[in-house]
Formats: C-alpha cells, sequence, structure tokens
C-alpha cells in the first residue's frame, strides 16, 4: 500500500487539539501561519445537538447515565477511557499506570473539572527547595505574563489572596457557597485548614460577545453548549478559524510518526485516516506535538531513522523518562447536620467545587516532601444511575436497622439526600527516572503502531502523603459532626492510594532543561535534538506541583508559540 | 457512645423543619432564552455515538427476563417502593424496563438477578403454594423480611444469595425509580435548568444553622454585573 502524500506544506502541523494544541492553534494560525492540526478523534462541537449531552436527564437513556461506554457516566464528554479498544498499552510486571485518553476535537478539555490553577514561584524550583527532583530551566517569572493573558483571554473565577505559592490573577468573581460548603468551611477552620473560593475556568461574568456566560447546570463535564467553560475546541481553535486564521483541521487522523529528512530535520507527519486505514503523510516547516504527554513521547519513539535511530528527540535516552501524574486518596462521610434538607432550590451552581483548600503545610514537619490540595463534593445533584443505592445503609448510625423496603425507603431516601461530603486530596509526587514508558516490541495497535509500555511505581514519600490525607479527611469529617463512610483505606491499599495514571494529570516523558544530556527539550519546549520540533502539552514539565495541569500547558504553550513565532520570522527554523 | 445519642436526637428532631419557603433560583429579567433554544435543538437526541448507539439497539433486540419474570419484577420492585401519590411508583418510572436493560448492559449481575427470582418463587411455592408475584401483599412481606436486611459487619459478597438478590433489586428499584421522570418529582430535585446561582436561601442556612460570612460574600460574584464583560486594572482588580 502506497503512502498518500500531499503536496501542500503547511507552515505548522500541531498534532492534538486539545489545551496545548488549542492553544498553539491560535496563537500562530492568529499570527498568519497556515496551520494544519492532526487529530485522532472525531470533530466536536458542543453546541451540536447531535453530540450534546448537556441538560439531559437520566431517563433519556436506557442505562439512566450507568458507565458503561463513559469512565465517568454516560453524560461525560470524554470519547475515550483508560480502555479504548484495539489501542492497547502494556505494564511492565509489578508496575501499574491506567492511561487514559480522549480522542475528539478538544480533547480532554471537554470533560475535565476545569480546576485551574496557576503553579507558584516554588513549584518551580523543587530541588532547590526540599533537593528532590529537579529545578526547571524557567521561573514562575517567566510564565507570569502568560499566565495573566490565559487568565484574560480565556476567563477564570476566584480571588486574589496573596498567597505566596497560589499566585493572584485576573479573575472573574467566584459563585457563592453551597450549603455543604459552608460546613466544609466550618470544620476546616478548627483545624487551621484555609479553604478560599475556587479557581476554575467558567464564566460567571462575560468576558467577550462570542461565549455565553454560565448558566450554573452544574455539568461542566459534559462541556458547554454555550462555550461558558473552557473547552480547547469552543475557546481556541472555533476562534482561531473565525479570526481568519489558516485551520485545516484532519480528524479521525492517528499520528504515526514525525518524518524527517537527510539532514535529521522533520518534514512533517505520517498519520492513518481511521475512515479508511490508509496512510497518509503531510508536509510542514515547523512540527507541535501537542497529543498529551505519553502520546508525543510515543510518537517520538516510534520515528526512528538513520539520524535518529533511538527515536526523534532521544539522544538522551530521556524520552518517556519522569512520567508522574498526581496523587490521589479520597474518603466520603455522612454529615447528620445535613440531613433532613429541603430540595425546594436548585443547587446544581457551577460544576464541580465552589471552593477548596490550596495546600497549607509544613513539610519540614512531615515525612513527604511537597503538598496536596483538597477538592471537596456534595450537594443536592441531580439524580443518576447510582442514586440512592443504598440510603439505608445511613442507618447503622443511629443503631437502626440496615435495610427494609416500603415507605421507610423512600422516606430514608430524602432524609439522606445532600448529606453526603466527600474530599479528593490532589498532590504531587516527585519526579523519577524509574518511572517511564518505552514502546512494547511485541505489541501494535490496531492501526499497526507499536504501543506503549509502562513502568511506574508509587515510593513511600507518595503513600505517606495519601496517609496524610486520610487522616485529614477523617479529621474535618468530626469537625463537620460527621461520621466517615466505610473502613479508613490502610497500609494494605496504600492508604487509597489511587493507580497512577488516575488522576489523569501525567506529566514529565519530554522534560525541558537547559542540559540536553538529561532532558528533551530546552525550556523553549524545542527538542534538543532537532529544532524544527515542539512539544506544548504537560511532556515537557519538570515536576507537576499539586496543582492541576491545563493552565500551566496553557501558558506553557502561548510562550511556545511565541517562541515558534518569532524563530519562523527570523527564519532560524 | 456519645456521638451516637446526638445522632439520635439529630434523626429525631429535624423532620418537622422540613416545610418552607421555595426559593426563586433565577432571576426573573435575565430569562434563560439562547440556553433553552440551544437545548430544545438536541431534543432528538441524547448525545450517543454511532457506537454507542449501535450497543444500544443490540441490547434492546436481547431479552433477558421471560414475560412471567418480568411480571414478578414489576411486582416485586413495587412492594419495594409502593407508589405514592401524585407521582406514582416503579410501574410509572419504568424501572422493570430499566432493570432488563442493565442486566443486559452488566451480566455480571445476570446470576444474582435470575437466581434471585427463583428463590422467591421456590420460597413462596414452599410456604404458601403459590408464586411470588400471585401471593398476598402480606405473604410478600413475609418471605421479603427474611432477605430485606443484612449485617453491615459481613461483606454483602459472603452473605446469602437471596441477601445479595434483594440488596440488588432495591438498589436498582430506588435508582431506576429516582432516575425517571415520576421520581424526580418525588424528590423534589429543582436543578438541571439554566438559573443563575446566588446563594442558599435565607431559610435554608437557618434550617441547618450555618450563615455567609459577609468578607466571603463580598468577594462573590454580583450576580446583576454577570452580562457586563469583565476589565481588570493592571493589579487583576476587577474593574466591571
Amino acid at each position: 500500500m502506497q503512502i498518500k502524500e500531499s503536496s501542500e506544506i503547511y507552515d505548522v502541523i500541531i498534532v492534538g487539539s486539545g489545551a496545548g494544541g488549542g492553544m498553539a492553534t491560535k496563537q500562530l494560525a492568529d499570527a498568519g501561519f497556515n496551520v494544519a492540526v492532526v487529530e485522532a478523534g472525531p470533530f466536536f462541537d458542543p453546541a451540536n445537538p447531535e453530540q450534546q449531552t448537556q441538560l439531559k436527564w437520566p431517563y433519556e437513556s436506557p442505562r439512566r447515565g450507568a458507565s458503561k461506554t463513559r469512565a465517568f457516566g454516560e453524560w461525560d464528554m470524554a470519547y475515550g477511557g483508560w480502555e479504548i479498544e484495539g489501542e492497547p498499552y502494556t505494564h511492565a510486571e509489578g508496575t501499574k499506570f491506567d492511561w487514559f485518553r480522549s480522542h475528539m476535537l478538544g480533547g480532554r478539555t471537554n470533560h475535565w473539572g476545569r480546576i485551574s490553577l496557576r503553579f507558584g514561584p516554588k513549584d518551580f524550583k523543587g530541588k532547590t527547595r526540599d533537593g528532590h527532583g529537579e529545578d526547571w530551566p524557567i521561573g514562575y517569572e517567566d510564565i507570569k505574563p502568560y499566565y495573566d493573558k490565559v487568565d484574560k483571554l480565556i476567563g477564570v473565577f476566584g480571588t486574589n489572596e496573596g498567597r505566596e505559592n497560589d499566585p493572584d490573577g485576573f479573575f472573574l468573581p467566584p459563585p457563592k457557597p453551597r450549603l455543604h460548603e459552608l460546613f466544609y468551611i466550618n470544620g476546616a477552620k478548627k483545624s487551621g485548614i484555609p479553604v478560599i473560593p475556587s479557581r476554575m475556568s467558567m464564566l460567571t461574568k462575560k468576558i467577550n460577545n462570542d461565549r455565553g456566560t454560565c448558566f450554573y447546570c452544574g455539568q461542566c463535564s459534559r462541556s458547554c453548549s454555550v462555550y461558558a467553560d473552557f473547552s480547547a475546541g469552543s475557546c481556541l481553535i472555533f476562534p482561531a478559524q473565525k479570526s481568519g486564521g489558516q485551520v485545516k483541521i484532519f480528524v479521525n487522523s492517528v499520528v504515526r510518526e514525525v518524518t524527517t529528512n537527510e539532514e535529521g530535520k522533520a518534514t512533517g507527519v505520517s498519520y492513518i485516516s481511521k475512515d479508511d486505514r490508509k496512510e497518509y503523510k503531510l508536509k510542514a516547516k515547523v512540527v507541535v506535538l501537542a497529543a498529551s504527554a505519553c502520546s508525543s513521547a510515543r510518537i517520538l519513539l516510534n520515528s526512528k531513522s538513520k539520524q535518529h535511530p533511538n527515536g526523534l528527540g532521544n539522544s538522551s535516552n530521556h524520552v518517556g523518562k519522569y512520567l508522574h501524574d498526581s496523587t490521589g486518596a479520597s474518603r466520603a462521610g455522612f454529615i447528620p447536620g445535613l440531613m433532613n434538607r429541603k430540595p425546594s432550590y436548585n443547587e446544581d451552581g457551577v460544576g464541580g467545587m465552589h471552593v477548596y483548600s490550596p495546600w497549607w503545610g509544613d513539610n519540614k514537619k512531615l515525612n513527604f516532601p511537597r503538598g496536596y490540595h483538597i477538592e471537596i463534593w456534595g450537594g443536592m445533584g441531580m439524580p443518576n444511575y447510582g442514586f440512592g443505592y443504598s440510603p439505608n445503609e445511613f442507618n447503622k448510625f443511629f443503631d437502626l436497622p440496615v435495610g427494609g423496603y416500603g415507605d421507610s425507603l423512600r422516606d430514608d431516601v430524602k432524609k439522606y439526600y445532600g448529606s453526603v461530603l466527600g474530599f479528593g486530596g490532589r498532590g504531587e509526587a516527585i519526579a523519577r527516572k524509574d518511572n517511564y514508558c518505552e514502546i512494547d516490541p511485541t505489541t501494535l495497535d490496531q492501526f499497526g503502531i507499536p504501543v506503549l509500555k509502562f513502568h511506574y511505581k508509587w515510593t513511600d514519600f507518595e503513600i505517606n502523603q495519601a496517609k496524610h490525607m486520610q487522616d485529614t479527611f477523617e479529621e474535618l469529617l468530626h469537625n463537620m459532626g460527621g461520621e466517615p463512610l466505610g473502613e479508613k483505606p490502610g497500609e494494605e491499599s496504600d492508604h487509597g492510594l489511587l493507580t497512577p495514571g488516575r488522576i489523569i494529570h501525567e506529566v514529565g516523558t519530554t522534560r525541558m532543561g537547559n542540559d540536553p544530556k538529561t532532558s528533551v527539550t530546552n525550556k523553549f519546549q524545542q527538542l534538543h535534538d532537532v529544532d524544527n520540533v515542539f512539544i506544548v502539552d504537560a511532556g515537557p514539565f519538570v515536576s507537576q506541583a499539586d496543582k492541576n495541569c491545563t493552565w500551566t500547558i496553557l501558558a506553557l504553550s502561548w510562550r511556545a508559540s511565541d517562541f515558534i513565532i518569532e524563530q519562523l520570522k527570523q527564519q532560524n527554523i | 457512645m456519645d456521638r451516637r445519642k446526638s445522632l439520635q436526637t439529630i434523626i429525631l428532631g429535624a423532620g418537622a423543619a422540613s416545610t418552607g419557603l421555595v426559593f426563586q433560583g433565577c432571576n426573573p429579567e435575565e430569562g434563560p432564552t439562547v440556553e433553552e433554544n440551544i437545548s430544545k435543538g438536541a431534543e432528538k437526541f441524547f448525545g450517543r455515538t454511532p457506537e454507542e448507539l449501535e450497543l444500544i439497539d443490540k441490547l434492546n433486540s436481547e431479552q433477558l427476563f421471560n414475560a412471567h419474570e418480568m411480571e414478578t419484577i414489576a411486582v416485586l420492585t413495587t412492594v419495594i417502593l409502593p407508589p405514592k401519590e401524585p407521582n406514582g411508583g416503579p410501574i410509572e418510572a419504568e424501572v422493570p424496563a430499566f432493570i432488563e436493560f442493565i442486566g443486559k448492559d452488566y451480566p455480571e449481575m445476570q446470576m444474582t438477578l435470575l437466581g434471585g427470582l427463583m428463590w422467591l418463587d421456590h420460597k413462596c411455592n414452599t410456604e404458601f403454594n403459590l408464586e411470588f408475584k400471585s401471593a398476598s401483599l402480606e405473604q410478600q412481606k413475609g418471605i421479603l423480611d427474611t432477605i430485606a436486611f443484612h449485617d453491615v459487619e459481613v461483606p454483602l459478597e459472603k452473605q446469602p444469595l437471596e441477601i445479595q438478590f434483594f440488596h440488588l433489586m432495591r438498589g436498582l428499584t430506588v435508582t431506576g425509580y429516582y432516575t425517571s421522570k415520576v421520581g424526580i418529582a418525588d424528590l423534589g430535585y429543582k436543578g438541571n435548568m439554566p438559573n443563575v446561582w446566588d446563594g442558599v436561601p435565607e431559610d435554608v442556612l437557618e434550617q441547618h444553622g450555618v450563615a455567609y460570612d459577609t468578607d466571603w460574600i463580598a468577594k462573590c460574584v454580583d450576580q446583576s454585573k454577570r452580562g457586563i464583560i469583565a476589565e481588570w486594572d493592571d493589579e487583576g482588580n476587577l474593574l466591571t
């Protein structure tokens, strides 16, 4: 089968259309370049009635929202998940990593929680701070102007609190706390744990005339049909097209490798079309990888040539290394003070939490470095599959029989509706060289592309951090007059620490640095080995911080795009 | 011990306060217009991909329970959650069809469901010489009372099949009912529609003994200005 080659030479090919790819598309197209975006999944627009799940009721589906085909329930807007048929990945024995992929225009930005936290000054200088990991080759001052611009372009609510490592920004005003969040605020106060308004990218106020404002359905994970939350398609790629940018989108196109010439420079990409299962080639002056940390590493490792026998950009042998995901542990509790609620008002609010706790601890007194933040959930949400599955389990807290049926069951459902509050801890794991992905030489996916094999183990640092989370959660629940549900996760389960990959914040596979021997890209996310290839997803992260990574991906992608624009204009690449 | 005592007081004392004012979540002048139009356009669809639609069609073409079993499920779910005016019960909520679909969607439930239904008829035949669905409500309850309660100290999967069966059936009944149109009405859930969130109503704050901190509220969105485009000074102070 002959590979079909297009004669057009784009200025830039961008692989992937999520946060990093979306931002690069917007900046490069706005700068007048001719851009091709190559996306593995279908076209997606949350305003398309056929794809929309926002404002659907559970009874519109025969499975009432159960998570059979989508990992977070059938209304969640991620096409993909931890397992995708025909696209496997493997593990080294005794190690674990669950890899979440979302194949669609906009990628995972369509379903994420929209928690939009800046990394702080300390987060870029981990090694200097405590000797663990590595410092970034840039500091907060390098990225701050871009965070500011991202805040204004995309919109994020929050408050300026003057906290050193949770920097202020250009915020829209936050929504008021809900009832369970008031309980949380009071409970946290007793333990001296700070609580501040969440920082999330939903528009509580207009930022321009193209996007709607939040109408508080609480369904951001379904992607917003009026574009009132941040999704890369609706907030970056569509505007780039509308403003006259030259953007050609190739959907259902799975990139196999970056192609190179005799000098070892990139010439474009080759991809498999899912529509006809044939291979195609696109040509460009610059290739920008934004396929997500592990996918971009996979493309590089699969791009072998005479000049790059080890894979593209991998002379250091560091592609795939230092993979790390946020730590995560959770617990829920029953709060008697929240019983017998009046469902007399709409409590949906914005999707997810209205308040959260940034990290407060002093690590010198703890048995782990770095920290975590606490996310809070609860309230009178819309019933979906799983609702009220065991309402009378709560009876055990009152020494009443557990079980039963009839009118008492109906009463129990109402009595306990909205009385459960839960926490998620999301923390920083130390990046380690031993945690990595590589190509599995024995396995291909359905497109004939070699797949990734993962090696990942948590260390005592992460496990100790999870234990600290569990102790904190119990203390907070007791402060609120609540009762923890279920057994406290103990040593046997690493204190409830989730499998790596489960928090879907994987970063670090193509880390940036000044030394080409120990890093893959320079501080502008340009491959040390090949000057016309850039990586603008979370691959170049040196460390993850205890923050969600999206806002940093966006800021860094903008920064790298500015560098690309300058280099192209000066004809340096 | 003390904690349990105080919990008892809460459960016994709280029911009385649960009637009250209806909160107007929506700012009347703003009236949801764009949003409603957009959602109307999506009425015919429920956001499935072609592959997902195919799976649903396939499951719909299969049958898990025979007619007798479906009738038994209808009777059983109605005993579990008796209909209540004005919204009705599991039949109005189409719970039997939901259980049939879920049983096909999650094959791992099938043995418990099929085996449990058989157990019910066997037990009822042994005791009353009747199939479960034809027994009197009193007879049905007599049997269910033996499997409707479980020892919370023993994990469910280590309990007898009939107890697991009842637990699953009760769970599916409650979840099926309260995810239906009639069940949502019975629960009184008010959301899933465009509105303007402006905090917890005063009477609810009072009922639960909490209050808004004025400093905190001062930082929150002024909903009357939500339509004005945001502008900041150089320090990040919102000007509009």
